[in-house]
């Protein structure tokens, strides 16, 4: 397999960036023009206050097929869901199914105005109460808003929730707790939340070092984040004592809920004594990431947590009519209008689709898709914890360093030449050259096994041709970047006068 | 790789003295460990360092570390062509890429610091 | 199973090929009491056909102001969007791609993103632009958070005619006393200068505004970028990127800071959600700035290529020191933004942006030749603008929506009602906010001139 590939540079880099949009077409060129004015012209100059713009903005000037071919040209650069395996870990990068682009599209939807009287809306907020039910149900968490457009943006309503919520009772704590393995939005949120971040060691198992855990809990502590499964992809065996004793100190238990596709149907954060959980739509509920966005991170939380979320909610009246409804104790807005509807969209489609069953499937082959190909690569990496994993697991390349002089990016780009998109490289940063791997349940079996045979030809190039790996990849429509020189001296935007 | 006449601390920065005053840079280790240096953010001339607190934060692509000062005193220089060409801390760890010039406040607490062979055998057993 | 290709037989064989009897014993290590036991209460799946079925219902059971003859903005307007724009976000290899972490394989979202901060620079006349926040009131929030970084200060003096929910998000990211709020008169350069003497000059981190603000109304920016700065304040201003086309950039009235929220350009107003906010700053402050950033560089061959970086300032990497939590942004929504900026171009931009502001004067001049409203303020204005009604504004709108007609929004209704302005006209119950773009057309301007006349 590995014979096959190119080790050389090709001849001519045809496939790599071409030029800027502002660097075709004709001045006069034009794709769409508005309508011809039916009302008298007015005076800019005039009506604006003498604020009317002297300078033309420099815009691209391109006719309509210039537009397709030269954003062609960059589809063709990128590798999306639909090139190939993406199994990049804790993004669960299933697979979007295509009639929940078409719904978040349908007129009915796409052109509500955030405004629009409720009388108007009815459809919107119930397909919005039906998905906070779902997500309440999957999380075992009744209160939710589906007001976060991200997890970190989940993340921080929700520590703004227990913020209000301690100050409420008079508590002023300083402190979140959050063990080594975690996501870098968890310390960031608790620095915006005006906390202090705590880091809690993990044990030998890859799990929170319980003995640093209770050491460091005390009545300033505020909360502890945790990821369950963790990056790790392991199932926190102590989640039952640690929310206990969590509680025990008057704080509370926050659950990021990336790793949520590993257990549907199985367990719930909230049955497990978490108080709030943010859930990544963009993950779990197969919305499209969109090459970085947008997402929606809603936020389930307790009964007791449930008057402090961000309003208004969408509800449903005794009489029938859906409304909005602002909570008792709410800490206000956490963004404008109600939400990424067009995310809520695609997520409702899609648990309307699974349904009960379906996502529990969704769960099931997500874990075992994992463990299987944890097995096929035990021998070729070594495991930086050898445990049952949930829906996707940590391979360290230590051995491959130690031995060849090839680095974990080394073998990620390697992945680039067979048509792989790379796992997730040096994270969690508690894993030496950590390579994190998550399938999701959307791959077939001979994608796994080509995927396993993909890794394992590196390993065995990795010894044979060290250099072949090291300088991969040759087949992408760029190589190597060189991104010191990119930090170095930023080149930001397109300067006509450069 | 360490010169015999510089001083060494634990957070891999160097020291070299000429008379009351203190020329710090980081270590050639330090480079190594942080790859490309892309950016130095060093404080301004007159501020004071404390010893054993940040005095800046060097970074690399995907790497920030900070700088710690070992001595006490007063910053009066600072290496503004770090800003343009931060790789010379790469390239040139003990001269072009120095960071700031203390005055120092108490000489003596240089002994404290460890020679360019006790700084050797810990970093040895630090990697 | 939909979307799982793995065969009955093949998850058999993957068991044993794991050594375990079934797939329950994967979960071992879920202790008992955390376990559901039981399937969840969310009903059967349903097949594509009924799928469809159940959601065109819902859809169709909502009258979206798209089709209606609508004059409601507040931040959502109802511009055209391009054909191209939707085929162009509907590629797959744009839509279903991470963020861009790996740029061998991911130069056409690095390219569109470079291209995406490029435009709202020229728009903006700022040095730097981000890849996008979530909408333009969290990227508002993030502008004070990093004004204070910036500043080393922690007050921020936000106007009080900035969009109501913005300054409900505002205090809610403020919440935590990481930054303090205060929200005043900030309408002309004399009552910054008061406000930010009021509050402590040495204090002040920002003077935030809005231009156009909630109202519609534009001031004069040099004078408030001077009270700003003499007090060694940043200028923060948030802006309408569309208008932006024809206003001149907040860059040259000084501003050092500039957002917004980028629903005008290309995207559906989609119930208010997903758009994106932008961001964008001199370049002084490049290193304070939240969120992404694409740059320029070479590739091992000396060929052109893009890739994220200044990365050290966000949370993958700083973590608790970060510029911002923000991890996803709005990425397909600056892309749509980018191929609506590129379809229109320079002239159809300010084309569109001064259809709007004529149809806009139209309108407004027709309105109040009915009598039934009053100027809520004379300053001047673009495509937005505030009347008073003179009568029941409910009932009002309500008769306009029998008719087919979303008659603005009413000012009072937006936000929390927390912070009202201090300008009485302004902060009335009656007061009704306007936009008109260039979708709509003489014949509707004029039925809905009509309609008030009639009542």
């Amino acid at each position: 397999m590995t014979e096959k590939l190119a080790h050389t540079p090709p001849a001519a880099p045809a496939r790599g960036p071409r030029g800027l949009i502002f660097e075709i077409g004709a001045p006069e060129s034009r794709c769409v023009e508005p309508p011809a004015l039916d009302v008298p012209e007015v005076d800019l100059d005039e009506v604006l206050g003498g604020a009317a713009r002297v300078e033309p903005p420099v815009l691209p000037h391109v006719t309509e097929v210039e537009i397709a071919r030269h954003y062609s040209h960059l589809a063709s650069m990128n590798f999306g869901v639909d090139s190939g395996s993406y199994p990049l870990g804790s993004c669960t990068m299933k697979y979007n199914p295509r009639v929940n682009e078409d719904a978040c599209r349908m007129a009915g939807f796409s052109g509500l105005h955030p405004a629009q009287p409720v009388e108007t809306v009815q459809g919107a907020l119930e397909l919005m109460v039906g998905l906070a039910e779902a997500l309440a149900e999957v999380s075992g968490l009744p209160g939710v808003t589906l007001q976060p457009a991200a997890g970190a943006h989940g993340e921080l309503t929700a520590l703004m929730a227990f913020r209000a919520y301690h100050a409420d009772r008079g508590d002023v704590r300083k402190r979140v707790l959050i063990p080594d393995s975690a996501h870098g939005t968890n310390p960031a949120t608790v620095t915006m939340c005006g906390y202090e971040t705590v880091t809690i060691p993990s044990d030998a198992t890859g799990g929170v070092d319980m003995a640093a855990l209770h050491a460091a809990l005390d009545t300033d502590v505020a909360a502890v984040m945790l990821t369950n499964p963790n990056t790790l992809g392991l199932f926190e065996r102590n989640i039952i004592e640690i929310t206990r004793a969590v509680h025990d100190v008057g704080a509370l238990a926050y659950c990021d809920g990336a790793n949520l596709n590993a257990i549907m149907g199985v367990t719930r954060p909230g049955d497990a004594g978490f108080d709030a959980l943010h859930i990544n739509l963009h993950k779990t509920f197969s919305t499209p990431h969109g090459g970085g966005g947008p997402g929606a991170g809603p936020v389930c939380v307790t009964e007791e947590l449930a008057p402090y979320l961000p309003g208004p909610l969408p509800v449903l009246r005794p009489d029938g009519v859906y409304d909005w409804q602002v909570p008792a104790r709410s800490i206000g807005r956490i963004r404008a209008g109600y939400g990424n509807f067009g995310v809520l969209v695609r997520a409702y489609a899609y648990v309307r689709a699974l349904g009960a069953e379906g996502l529990a499937e969704a769960s099931e082959q997500a874990v075992l898709s994992a463990n299987y190909l944890k097995e096929r690569l035990r021998g070729a990496f070594e495991l930086a914890y050898d445990r049952t994993c949930m829906h996707e697991f940590v391979l360290s390349g230590s051995r491959q360093k130690r031995e060849h002089g090839v680095r974990t990016l080394d073998i990620a780009k390697r992945l680039l030449d067979h048509g792989f998109h790379p796992p997730t490289v040096y994270f969690p940063l508690i894993v030496e050259e950590a390579l994190m791997i998550e399938p999701t349940e959307t791959e077939s079996l001979a994608e796994l096994d080509r995927f396993a045979d993909a890794l394992i030809a590196i390993a065995e190039e990795a010894a044979a041709d060290p250099d072949a790996v090291r300088s991969a990849p040759f087949t992408t429509p760029v190589r190597r970047v060189d991104e010191a020189r990119a930090a170095r001296t930023p080149d930001l935007r397109y300067d006509p006068a450069r | 790789m360490y010169p015999s006449d510089l001083k060494y601390d634990k957070e891999h920065e160097w020291v070299r003295v000429d008379g009351d005053i203190a020329v710090i840079g980081i270590t050639h280790f330090a480079q190594d460990q942080l790859g490309e240096v892309v950016y130095v953010d060093l404080p301004s001339e007159g501020d004071s360092v404390v010893a054993g607190e940040t005095f800046g934060e060097i970074e690399s692509v995907k790497s920030v570390s900070e700088l710690y000062s070992p001595v006490n005193g007063e910053i009066v220089k600072v290496n503004d062509a770090l800003g343009d060409a931060p790789e010379t801390v790469n390239e040139d760890p003990y001269g072009e890429g120095w960071m700031i010039e203390v005055k120092l406040a108490d000489a003596a607490e240089l002994d404290a610091m460890l020679s360019a062979e006790e700084y050797e055998a810990f970093v040895t057993e630090e990697a | 199973m939909r979307h799982i290709p793995v065969t009955c037989e093949q998850r058999e064989a993957m068991l044993r090929a794991i050594g375990v009897s079934s797939v329950e014993d994967l979960f071992d290590d879920i202790p008992t009491p955390a376990r559901l036991g039981r399937p969840l209460e969310l009903g059967p799946g349903m097949g594509e056909m009924d799928l469809v079925a159940h959601l065109r219902g819902l859809a169709d059971a909502n009258e979206p102001a798209a089709g209606l003859v609508s004059f409601a903005g507040a931040g959502c307007y109802d511009h055209y969007v391009p054909s191209i724009v939707d085929h162009v976000i509907r590629r797959p290899e744009f839509f279903t791609a991470y963020t861009p972490y790996q740029p061998e394989v991911s130069q056409g979202t690095l390219q569109a993103i470079y291209e995406f901060q490029s435009m709202i620079c020229a728009l903006t006349g700022m040095d730097v632009a981000n890849a996008s926040m979530y909408d333009g009131a969290t990227a508002f929030a993030e502008a004070a958070f990093m004004a204070a970084r910036v500043t080393r200060r922690d007050l921020v003096l936000v106007s009080d005619r900035v969009h109501p929910e913005w300054l409900d998000v505002l205090d809610t990211y403020a919440a935590a006393g990481t930054v303090r709020v205060r929200v005043a008169d900030l309408s002309d350069g004399a009552s910054a200068a008061e406000a930010v003497r009021a509050a402590g000059a040495g204090d002040v981190a920002a003077v935030m505004v809005a231009n156009p603000d909630f109202f519609g109304a534009l001031s004069e920016l040099g004078p408030l970028a001077e009270a700003a700065h003499a007090a060694g304040a940043l200028f923060v201003v948030a802006s309408n990127p569309l208008l932006l086309s024809v206003l001149e950039p907040p860059a040259s009235a000084g501003a050092d800071i500039v957002v917004g929220d980028g629903q005008p350009l290309g995207n559906a107003m989609s119930f208010g959600g997903p758009a994106f906010g932008f961001f964008s700053c001199i370049q002084k402050h490049v290193r304070q700035l939240p969120g992404r950033l694409v740059g320029r560089t070479v590739d091992v061959d000396g060929n052109d290529a893009f890739v994220l970086t200044l990365s050290t300032r966000e949370q993958h990497i700083r973590r608790e020191k970060a510029t911002s939590n923000i991890c996803s942004n709005q990425a397909l929504c600056a892309l749509a933004a980018s191929v609506y900026l590129a379809a229109v171009g320079r002239e159809g931009l300010a084309g569109t942006a001064r259809a709007s502001i004529a149809k806009a004067h139209y309108l407004r001049d027709r309105l109040l030749a009915t009598g039934r409203f009053t100027p809520a303020s004379d300053a001047p204005f673009a495509h937005e603008f505030a009347l008073r009604f003179q009568g029941d504004v409910a009932a009002f709108q309500a008769a306009m929506l029998e008719r087919g007609i979303l008659a603005g929004v009413r000012a009072a209704a937006v936000g929390s009602g927390r912070h009202r302005p201090a300008e009485p006209a302004l902060a009335a119950d009656d007061v009704v906010v306007l936009a008109v773009t260039e979708r709509r057309t003489r014949a509707e301007l004029d039925l809905f001139v009509a309609e008030v006349a009639s009542l």
